[in-house]
């Protein structure tokens, strides 16, 4: 009994000052974030590589999310007879909660790991103290750009899965499943609220951060080599999802 | 003498977790020498040299560079600082996104205004420096290990430091690229008068590029003294360390 509750503490004690030194990380990377020199180059090569070859992941889950919307909304509304609302639930779905949460993931499991796994490299060969060596700021240098990149293309790719996921589901609803193409539409458009379009745009940004600032910091983090920096890539994208869900409860609670 | 002191270290602690790494180390580096830091794995001779380029703070103690104290530096005047330095890293730590014009030049880009072609004739020169050519455009994977370290110290040496730190500049290389690269130690010693700090355990190597060696042992430095001085030291733990015993007062982790 007594071992067991001191497992459970040692934990929770664990946890607690990760979290700690999470927001330790993330209170430095604004600062950074702020002051000058800012790395342009360095910034625009991570939103090509996080944000722009992203693109194919994120088309694929989005346009298939939709699909399955639609076609499984059909299946369940059609026993009302309430397939005209198919459009309504697919735009709603996509823009409040799905396209925001899926992006993430599929971000996450995409860019976070690459940044992790990059950045550990670089930690365990010396590279990033060779940086500070040089007199340049590793901070600066390296996690401000995927930051902010992080951050930023979020929300682009968080736009273009919601708008793939729209199509996806017209796609199977009009096309497919032959509902009418005008009561879609509307349907769509008089449920989908401007509002819940910057909800979804909201959470994508914090999500954003968060893949951004776990990359970073679990590559900053890493000891030991290969394996070393393979645990830094599983925990980057295991806690970068497990945020994104949890904030993701929290923040629909307060965006509601 | 003092005035002279490039490097003074000062009752330097250092602890991680439950583990005291530095007990209380005192070495002072004069300019224009070199000095080379010997002693066994996990003895804190790479936590010793980072202190010296403030990668690590001391809990207690200082490290004094060029009459400044690290520990009271912020980090625009850190970063002053570090610009006197140039560090050799143990795997080189070359940038492996940037080419080795770009690795050599890389301070140079950061801190000056100069525009790219002109950096990459520094960077030609530097290359010379240390033995190489018509290796700009390559990426450091393409290098050997022995080639690698040489571009190391050509970005070691690119801004025109003060100092140059050497993180066990021959370990992981066969011995004759190993000598080559402690020739080229002592060569840009020769050229560019500038004042050297080394951490090894090869102790050929350290008799070939040092002034003075010290021995680190137990978080402390146990010796001072010429290649010559330490080769005679009567101390029985010196005496092990350098002929390389496993049997003696040291005993293997």
């Amino acid at each position: 009994m007594n071992h067991w509750l001191e497992l459970l503490g040692r934990k929770t004690t664990q946890f607690l000052m990760e979290m700690g030194r999470v927001l330790i990380f993330l209170s430095h990377t604004l600062r950074w974030t702020a002051s000058r020199p800012f790395y342009l180059k360095n910034l625009l090569k991570q939103m090509e590589q996080i944000g722009v070859n992203s693109v194919p992941v994120v088309l694929t889950t989005a346009i298939s999310t939709g699909m399955v919307l639609a076609l499984q909304s059909y299946t369940g509304f059609k026993r009302f007879g309430a397939e005209s609302l198919i459009g309504a639930v697919v735009s709603l779905s996509m823009t409040r909660e799905l396209g925001p949460v899926l992006t993430g993931l599929m971000v996450a499991g995409r860019a976070g790991a690459a940044m992790a796994a990059e950045l550990g490299t670089m930690k365990v060969t010396e590279q990033i103290d060779a940086l500070t060596t040089l007199a340049t700021n590793p901070m600066k240098y390296l996690v401000v750009p995927r930051f902010v990149a992080s951050t930023v293309m979020m929300f682009f790719l968080t736009v273009l899965g919601m708008m793939i996921g729209v199509a996806g589901g017209y796609f199977v609803g009009v096309k497919v499943l032959g509902t009418n193409p005008v009561t879609y539409i509307n349907q769509s458009i008089d449920n989908t609220e401007v509002t819940d379009i910057w909800y979804g745009l909201i959470k994508s940004l914090v999500f954003g951060a968060v893949v951004g600032l776990i990359g970073c910091y679990k590559g900053f983090h890493t000891e030991g080599g290969a394996e070393g920096v393979g645990k830094a890539t599983t925990g980057a994208v295991v806690v970068s999802c497990m945020l994104i869900l949890i904030l993701d409860y929290f923040l629909s609670a307060l965006l509601w | 003498m003092t005035t002279m002191a490039m490097i003074e270290i000062i009752d330097l602690h250092k602890t991680f977790g439950d583990h005291h790494v530095l007990r209380g180390v005192n070495l002072t580096v004069e300019k224009g020498e070199s000095m080379t830091v010997i002693g066994g794995s996990g003895s804190g001779k790479s936590v010793l040299i980072k202190h010296i380029i403030g990668l690590l703070f001391p809990d207690k103690g200082r490290v004094v560079v060029d009459g400044q104290v690290l520990n009271n530096l912020d980090e625009q005047g850190l970063n002053e600082m570090r610009k006197k330095f140039g560090m050799l890293f143990q795997g080189a730590a070359l940038f492996d996104s940037l080419t080795v014009w770009e690795n050599v030049g890389f301070a140079i880009k950061q801190h000056t205004k100069l525009s790219d072609r002109d950096i990459r004739k520094i960077t030609t020169e530097k290359l010379a420096h240390v033995g190489l050519k018509d290796v700009e455009d390559k990426m450091p994977s393409e290098l050997s290990g022995g080639m690698k370290k040489r571009v190391g110290l050509a970005r070691a040496i690119a801004m025109d430091a003060a100092i140059i730190l050497y993180d066990e500049p021959t370990t992981g290389l066969d011995p004759i690229t190993a000598d080559s690269i402690n020739d080229l130690i002592i060569d840009l010693r020769k050229k560019l008068g500038v004042t050297s700090v080394a951490i090894t355990h090869d102790m050929h190597s350290a008799y070939k590029i040092s002034d003075r060696i010290a021995m680190l042992y137990k978080g402390e430095i146990l010796e001072v003294g010429t290649p010559d001085q330490i080769k005679n030291s009567p101390n029985p733990i010196v005496q092990q360390f350098i002929t390389g015993s496993a049997v003696g007062p040291i005993t293997a982790e």
